[in-house]
């Protein structure tokens, strides 16, 4: 019988590491691990070096928000008369003030490929409650991880101790703020226009209202039964 | 007066070797290159999070506008990794039609490549050829989408509608006499599989073409061989995909390796480079364009005979015929519903990727069982290609930036999302 070969990697994967990484369950066959974020270099650095692993290749590093998992924009349970509110009222939750965060708010997730295995692996690593939200650096252990670090930085403002150059990379020359964080509004908080008076661009604050055309829903739905649901550890 | 070691140069972003708006910041001594400094995010749209405020479906298009120039195989990771988290099956005459137009859009990438590439440093006739042979397969993505570049042609479940029985005609123009008109028509009289066997017949020809100005010239192999050499060690190290690690002598293609759509029924071989340098890559970069010829071949001939359907039967997730919704009551409750609301996927992450162009194109998506993803990440091959370049440029001339730039096959799009 043919085994599976994620699944053989699995197996080694717990013999190796043990309670260092903890297993996510998966609906479509991937195999996840979530790892401390204090053990994350020891972790990487086997995975990389052991010839059980092999996983010479970083594919992916990128920085997830969970503030608002499974919340809906849009809860109605019974049609009311003066009509739907579209999701429009929504409370902004401004958590950059607080020295704390939820610890799982912010995740690293890796992808890594082993080319001469052929698999592939996730690693998600919760950054804990400190504000800002600090990981290991794994550019050391795979050098692609450079740009894709910059980016979390840039877009999450997770800080990665140890890179060599952790600069902003995709938005704007003195931007301020974080915009992919799930507390960042989808049209931004400046908006820039060209002043003729001072005869330069300003920046002012927007001016555009927010609206949702379509409202985020979460439906149950009996096809997709609970055991083959993707189980968060914290229940 | 001062003597000055080295100085740093500003290059683009509105250069026309820069492909777009890379700004680098170059450090240089003489002519020779210390230090590149690759300046992104100049068309930074935030095309996930975009793709978080939409229901599923409504993002396909955004998808086209990451790397404009290899349009479906964006779409094709998109809607993989949507089909990964629906566990939905995709009809297999939708899964050739996918690996039809995959590899006809990985011609169209690898020939406006050679075009910029050849014009960018010094072969101008590479341009108006390539671009020659881009117009027939802009005509197939017309014929069967409506656009000719961003087709959201690609659903989860399928393709939007089967191949059409007829390739559009030339019209009559002052411009044209009546026997140059036939002439172009000639080749679209019949319908749309007929239009692209017999491009599948021309192009190889073409390549045989291009091969001619380039492969042996002189001055292409000056101006390539042995410019920016990569050990196949460093290429995975960097995060190195597609083409550019080939070109280092690795063999790996997901097409092969992890096979997805058809690609397991289809005949085919991997290039695979020598010397890792741009010369190599340009010869990789040229071959697969007669693989994906041949794969193209294989799908017309297989498609030609096996008609059915194209798209899923699952109307929770793909919307009934305009037909079945006039006179059927539930399926206009799961059209109104799908255009509403769209459908809501089962909670849990995906990474779907695919053998894109440039490299191993990703998406890798959060959903918390909405209607819209959680959270979607795009790995773009690009990104991890161009964050190599200081590695690349070092210690070459400023002129072989250019080469460098080219031989990266940069697409601004999928680079900065």
């Amino acid at each position: 019988m043919m085994t599976n070969p994620s699944e053989t990697l699995a197996a080694r994967i717990e013999a190796r590491f043990g309670d260092q990484v903890e297993r996510v369950a998966s609906s479509c066959g991937e195999l996840t691990y979530e790892v401390d974020k204090d053990e994350l270099g020891k972790v990487a650095t086997a995975l990389r070096n052991e010839a059980d692993f092999g996983f010479e290749m970083l594919i992916d590093v990128c920085g997830v928000d969970y503030l608002n998992y499974g919340s809906d924009e849009w809860i109605t349970n019974s049609a009311t008369g003066t009509g739907f509110s579209r999701g429009v009222e929504r409370k902004t939750v401004i958590l950059d003030e607080s020295d704390e965060f939820d610890p799982r708010r912010f995740a690293v997730v890796y992808h890594l490929l082993s080319i001469q295995n052929n698999v592939r692996l996730r690693l998600r690593v919760f950054t804990g409650p400190s504000n800002p939200p600090i990981v290991r650096s794994v550019v050391d252990i795979w050098n692609s991880a450079n740009w894709f670090e910059r980016e979390a930085f840039d877009l999450y403002g997770i800080l990665f101790e140890g890179h060599p150059d952790l600069r902003r990379i995709l938005t704007d020359y003195g931007f301020i703020g974080h915009p992919f964080r799930k507390d960042f509004p989808i049209m931004g908080n400046v908006e820039v226009s060209y002043d003729s008076d001072e005869g330069r661009v300003v920046y002012k604050p927007v001016t555009i209202e927010p609206r949702t055309l379509v409202p985020r829903v979460i439906r149950e739905d009996n096809r997709y039964s609970a055991d083959l649901k993707d189980v968060r550890k914290d229940g | 007066m001062a003597e000055i070691q080295s100085y740093t140069m500003n290059f683009g972003p509105q250069h026309p070797a820069a492909h777009g708006v890379l700004r680098l910041v170059l450090e240089i001594e003489g002519e020779t290159i210390q230090k590149a400094d690759p300046h992104v995010g100049l068309l930074h749209r935030g095309t996930e999070k975009l793709a978080e405020t939409k229901p599923f479906n409504q993002s396909i298009g955004y998808m086209d506008r990451l790397d404009y120039v290899s349009m479906m195989c964006n779409e094709h990771g998109y809607v993989l990794a949507i089909e990964k988290l629906l566990g939905i099956e995709v009809p297999t005459r939708a899964q050739y039609i996918r690996v039809m137009f995959d590899e006809m859009t990985r011609i169209l990438n690898h020939l406006m490549w050679l075009g910029a590439h050849g014009l960018d440093i010094g072969a101008m006739t590479m341009f108006l050829y390539c671009f020659r042979e881009r117009e027939d397969l802009m005509d197939c993505y017309e014929a069967v989408s409506g656009t000719r570049m961003h087709a959201t042609y690609y659903r989860p479940g399928g393709v939007y509608r089967d191949l059409p029985e007829s390739m559009p005609k030339y019209t009559e123009s002052r411009f044209r006499s009546k026997k140059e008109l036939d002439r172009m028509n000639s080749v679209r009289e019949g319908s749309m599989l007929d239009f692209i066997e017999d491009f599948t017949k021309r192009f190889p020809a073409c390549v045989d073409d291009y091969e001619t100005l380039l492969t042996d010239n002189r001055i292409w192999k000056q101006r390539t061989v042995n410019i920016a050499v990569v050990s196949p060690e460093r290429a995975m190290q960097l995060g190195f995909t597609g083409p550019m690690l080939r070109g280092s002598g690795v063999e790996w293609d997901l097409r092969k390796k992890q096979p997805y759509a058809a690609y397991d029924q289809m005949d085919f071989d991997i290039p695979v480079g020598v010397n890792g340098d741009c010369y190599d890559r340009y010869l990789v970069r040229v071959e697969e364009m007669r693989q994906s010829n041949r794969i193209i071949k294989q799908c017309v001939d297989w498609l030609r005979q096996n008609p059915g359907p194209v798209i899923a039967e699952d109307h929770k997730i793909v919307p009934p015929s305009r037909v079945e919704m006039k006179d059927d009551m539930e399926s206009l409750i799961h059209h109104f519903k799908l255009f509403t609301e769209g459908y809501c996927v089962p909670e849990g992450e995906a990474y779907a990727a695919i053998e894109h162009p440039k490299g191993e194109f990703g998406v890798y998506l959060i959903s918390d069982g909405a209607n819209k993803p959680y959270r979607v990440k795009i790995r773009a091959p690009g990104f991890a290609h161009l964050s190599a370049m200081s590695e690349m440029v070092e210690g070459h001339m400023l002129a072989d930036v250019v080469a460098v730039i080219g031989t990266q096959d940069i697409v601004f799009g999928e680079i900065d999302r």
